[in-house]
């Protein structure tokens, strides 16, 4: 009948072939289209400003470029570390997720820095409602994802993983590929559109 | 995708076996087995915790049907109101709030969440697999739904119902036209809502393309699929447009910020946009899954296939696409003023090509069938009666010319009932005459059944048919009263005789299926003699639902000796076994080859725990109560990592034998 009858399947949740995987790329995209709203939000209100738009002048852009800069390092420890487990490398691969951890801690750090240099607020013009409220989800986003590194972190010292099950870090890596992707978009909409 | 094959060490038995193939007929040792796996606990334990896609699918079921009757109180009571002209029954305000609630109930409480119920409990059944793709995500969409209903309705006894129609324009629901507490409820409702319409879509996302038996390659699976997937997709992408819109509301009402106000160079224009792009495709996710209904269920009782599948397969995914462009035309093309003509105009003209192409194929399928006049045949019948009337009324309004006449008259109240009931509420009640017995192992009394739908049929059209007059007459829609002079007086006693002749024919309804609980006719597997998988198993299913995982070799598994197409068979009583713990078969997205044994969660309090913490945190957004809904969020949070650790139970982590010595598996 089937040709498939007696082949060896691997059992529970393995890698891209777990439900889990694809879940997450469900997710991902709902919330990159959450994002696109977003953006979509700034430029049309951006669009019809009477304005001036950034109402302080042009963004200074050194502290936000170091930090895009720390959030993709941080992308890159995560994609290492999921790749020192399958080479069989727990240590290392301990290792480096604690320094993706404090990475993507700085960006948090740095960008709470950011909104206190600000001399707007949340409130005070349309601009200020704008600039808050999408970084603000963004922020939202990297400390929930900050929060899953953390469990990774200790569900691999726990040495729950090794090279044959460890789709929780394949999961919850691409979760904070897609979060620092989507800073990329975020940045270029508040950092640098306003210099075109 | 990586398949292991038996060059790997065969050893571990724990990380990849080959799965047993054989029979478990029921009474077999091997069937006990299962049926003891799969169970749930008996008692409030196992209410609480049952990760049972067929439980939460009737979960679905009960709760927005009860939110259709609460839905159609509402209606009633505004009937009344308008029934003869100056009437005093209800004050503006609270006319106001009544047809807001209705129409939020009907659309965002009813609509969409009945035809999850029927999807929930028959996606696996229909797909030939033992359980959702996330069992417990899909037990969480269903109290968040649950909470989210109650949460919308919280301020309704206080008399501070949302008031500001369900699309909710601003400015008349911003912070200065409206200061109590109505529209921060509906707003914050709508987030909590999108949160479950999304989980559940997830989902069935997922569980198609991950979980249908081997053989099903994507061509066979049944339309309601389709209807589904397209509905599901739909949502993912356009839900976050409104929770977005209305957060965004809800900021600017409560926090200050400027999003929608116009002194500050904030854009009201910018609500519809993000409304609509979510609304245009709403539509169609409340419609599909029902036309799925229909043409899954009509050709059991034409005692044939459906005319068309592929076409009928295509247009649902057509609809869908052209529902995106529908929007992007109106933004670009036509410029800003014409973004706010009315939805149904602009969906119906989109709509009518595709639905087309099932209206023929349903008629074809009538056709060319030999109907058997049963119950849910006159249902499916009326549907398409509707359909028509709905679609015509629809391109009327489309065209831009008449919808400047017509529009915010009651030509569209009539256009939108039609539509919406025509297309959702007769398939619904169809499609539970149809499914009953697999449901409850009961068939429902036919008799009665018949009584019910010619009242309601009858009720319907004269409460509704009469309103497009009443439209062309210029009676506006959303008035609280009206005066003799206009001349509306007798369209409207007509409505309202109508629609409680409706209603009559819903409580016929009721009480057939109160009768039939008790007393129905026993059903067998497939009382219908129908075709799909889901009447191959015992009426109610066994919580397992499959025995063996079937393989499948065409669209009619249960037809094909008759139909003789094709010379392969589907094979239903022997399959893969799978009977260590909680475990289904994972295949491939397009052609259905098993890729992986699934490990399934068991039952679990954590859904309903995440739900629970999750509502109360958007209560302390409503109530101001900012550390207890700190605490929430530390409660969601910490419900969640407990829900997610790994476990070995499920094979997420590692079975290396240093660290870890052997240990059997689960059960
Ligand atoms: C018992 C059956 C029903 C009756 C008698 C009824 C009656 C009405 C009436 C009279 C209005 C117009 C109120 C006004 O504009 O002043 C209305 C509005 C509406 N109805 Fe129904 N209805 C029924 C069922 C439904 C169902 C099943 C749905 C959807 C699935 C629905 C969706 C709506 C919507 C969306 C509105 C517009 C509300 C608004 O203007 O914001 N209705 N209904």
């Amino acid at each position: 009948m089937n040709s498939f009858d007696h082949h060896f399947l691997p059992v529970g949740s393995v890698g891209k072939l777990s439900a889990g995987w694809w879940g997450v790329l469900a997710l991902i995209v709902t919330e990159g289209a959450l994002f696109g709203y977003l953006l979509f939000v700034y430029f049309y209100l951006a669009a019809q400003t009477d304005e001036h738009w950034p109402p302080e002048g042009l963004p200074s852009l050194i502290v936000p470029t170091i930090n895009t800069v720390i959030l993709l390092v941080s992308s890159a420890f995560v994609w290492a570390s999921e790749r020192c487990i399958r080479l069989r490398q727990i240590r290392w691969s301990i290792g480096i997720m604690t320094l993706a951890i404090i990475f993507g801690i700085c960006f948090v750090m740095i960008q709470l820095m950011e909104w206190g240099n600000k001399i707007y607020g949340l409130t005070s013009n349309l601009y200020g409602s704008l600039y808050f409220t999408i970084t603000g989800f963004h922020l939202c986003h990297v400390i929930v994802g900050i929060v899953v590194l953390m469990l990774l972190l200790i569900w691999l010292s726990l040495g729950y993983f090794d090279d044959k099950r460890h789709a929780a870090v394949t999961i919850g890596g691409v979760y904070w590929h897609f979060v620092d992707a989507v800073w990329l978009f975020v940045f270029t909409t508040l950092y640098l559109s306003p210099y075109l | 995708m990586a398949i292991s094959n038996m060059t790997h060490n065969p050893g571990d038995e724990r990380l990849e076996r080959v799965p047993d193939f054989g029979r478990a007929p029921s009474g077999s040792d091997e069937e006990m087995r299962l049926a003891n796996i799969w169970r749930s606990e008996p008692g409030w334990r196992g209410w609480l915790s049952t990760v049972d896609h067929k439980t939460i699918g009737l979960r679905y079921l009960v709760t927005a049907f009860v939110f259709l009757l609460i839905g159609g109180i509402e209606a009633l009571i505004i009937r009344a109101q308008l029934a003869l002209p100056d009437q005093t029954l209800l004050a503006p305000e609270q006319y106001n709030q009544l047809f807001t609630m209705h129409g939020i109930t009907m659309i965002f409480l009813y609509a969409l969440p009945i035809l999850s119920g029927f999807s929930n409990y028959l996606w696996p059944l229909l797909l030939g697999s033992r359980d959702m793709a996330f069992p417990r995500l899909n037990a969480l969409s269903y109290w968040i739904f649950l909470f989210a209903g109650i949460f919308m309705y919280m301020s309704f006894p206080l008399g501070l119902a949302p008031n500001a129609g369900w699309f909710n324009y601003v400015p008349i629901s911003g912070p200065i036209y409206n200061t109590g507490p109505n529209i921060d409820v509906f707003a914050l409702g709508m987030v909590l809502l999108g949160i479950s319409t999304t989980a559940g879509s997830v989902n069935f996302v997922v569980t198609l393309f991950r979980m249908r038996a081997p053989g099903m390659t994507i061509n066979k699976v049944p339309i309601l699929v389709w209807g589904t997937l397209a509905a599901s997709v739909a949502n993912l992408v356009t839900i976050p447009a409104v929770s977005l819109a209305f957060f965004l509301l809800w900021m600017d009402r409560q926090l200050g910020t400027q999003f929608f106000d116009v002194a500050n160079g904030g854009k009201p224009l910018l609500w519809q946009h993000l409304f609509w792009i979510f609304g245009h495709p709403w539509v169609y996710a409340i419609v599909l899954p029902a036309m799925g209904i229909v043409s899954d269920a009509l050709p059991t009782f034409c005692r044939r296939p459906l005319v068309g599948y592929a076409a009928v397969a295509l247009a649902t995914m057509a609809t869908m696409l052209i529902g995106f462009v529908v929007w992007m035309h109106h933004m670009f093309a036509t410029g800003l003023p014409t973004v706010s003509l009315s939805l149904f105009g602009a969906a119906s003209m989109a709509i009518s090509i595709p639905s087309a192409v099932a209206v023929f194929a349903w008629i074809a399928t009538i056709w060319v069938g030999r109907p058997v006049f049963k119950t849910p045949f006159l249902f499916f019948a009326g549907f398409v009666i509707l359909f028509v009337i709905g679609g015509l009324s629809g391109v009327m309004v489309a065209a831009i010319s008449l919808n400047w006449q017509l529009n915010e008259t009651y030509f569209v109240v009539a256009h939108l009932h039609y539509v919406l009931l025509g297309i959702n509420v007769f398939p619904v009640i169809g499609g539970i005459y149809y499914w009953f017995p697999k449901f409850t192992g009961r068939m429902m009394n036919e008799k009665l059944g018949k009584w019910n739908f010619w009242v309601m049929f009858i009720g319907f059209n004269m409460g509704f048919f009469p309103m497009h007059i009443a439209g062309l007459l210029g009676m506006p829609r959303r008035i609280y009263t009206y005066s003799s002079r206009m001349g509306w007086d007798s369209v409207n006693l007509i409505t309202s005789i109508g629609s409680f002749i409706l209603a009559i024919g819903i409580l016929i309804f009721l009480i057939n299926v109160i009768i039939s609980l008790k007393r129905g006719e026993k059903a067998n597997s497939n009382p219908w003699d129908a075709a799909t998988l889901e009447w191959s198993m015992s009426s109610p299913p066994p919580p397992y639902n499959f025995a063996v995982i079937p393989a499948v070799a065409s669209r009619h598994p249960l037809w094909e000796d008759r139909l003789e197409e094709g010379i392969r068979r589907s094979n239903l009583a022997e399959g893969y076994l799978l009977m260590k713990g909680h475990e289904t078969l994972g295949t491939s997205p397009i052609d259905a080859k098993p890729l992986v044994i699934f490990k399934m969660p068991g039952d679990s309090y954590t859904p309903f725990f995440v739900g629970l913490f999750v509502s109360l945190l958007f209560l302390g957004l409503l109530l101001h109560w900012w550390s207890f809904t700190g605490l929430m969020a530390v409660a969601s949070c910490i419900t969640l990592i407990i829900w997610m650790w790994p476990q070995k139970t499920l094979k997420q982590r590692t079975e290396s034998g240093t660290t870890y010595p052997f240990q059997g598996d689960s059960k």
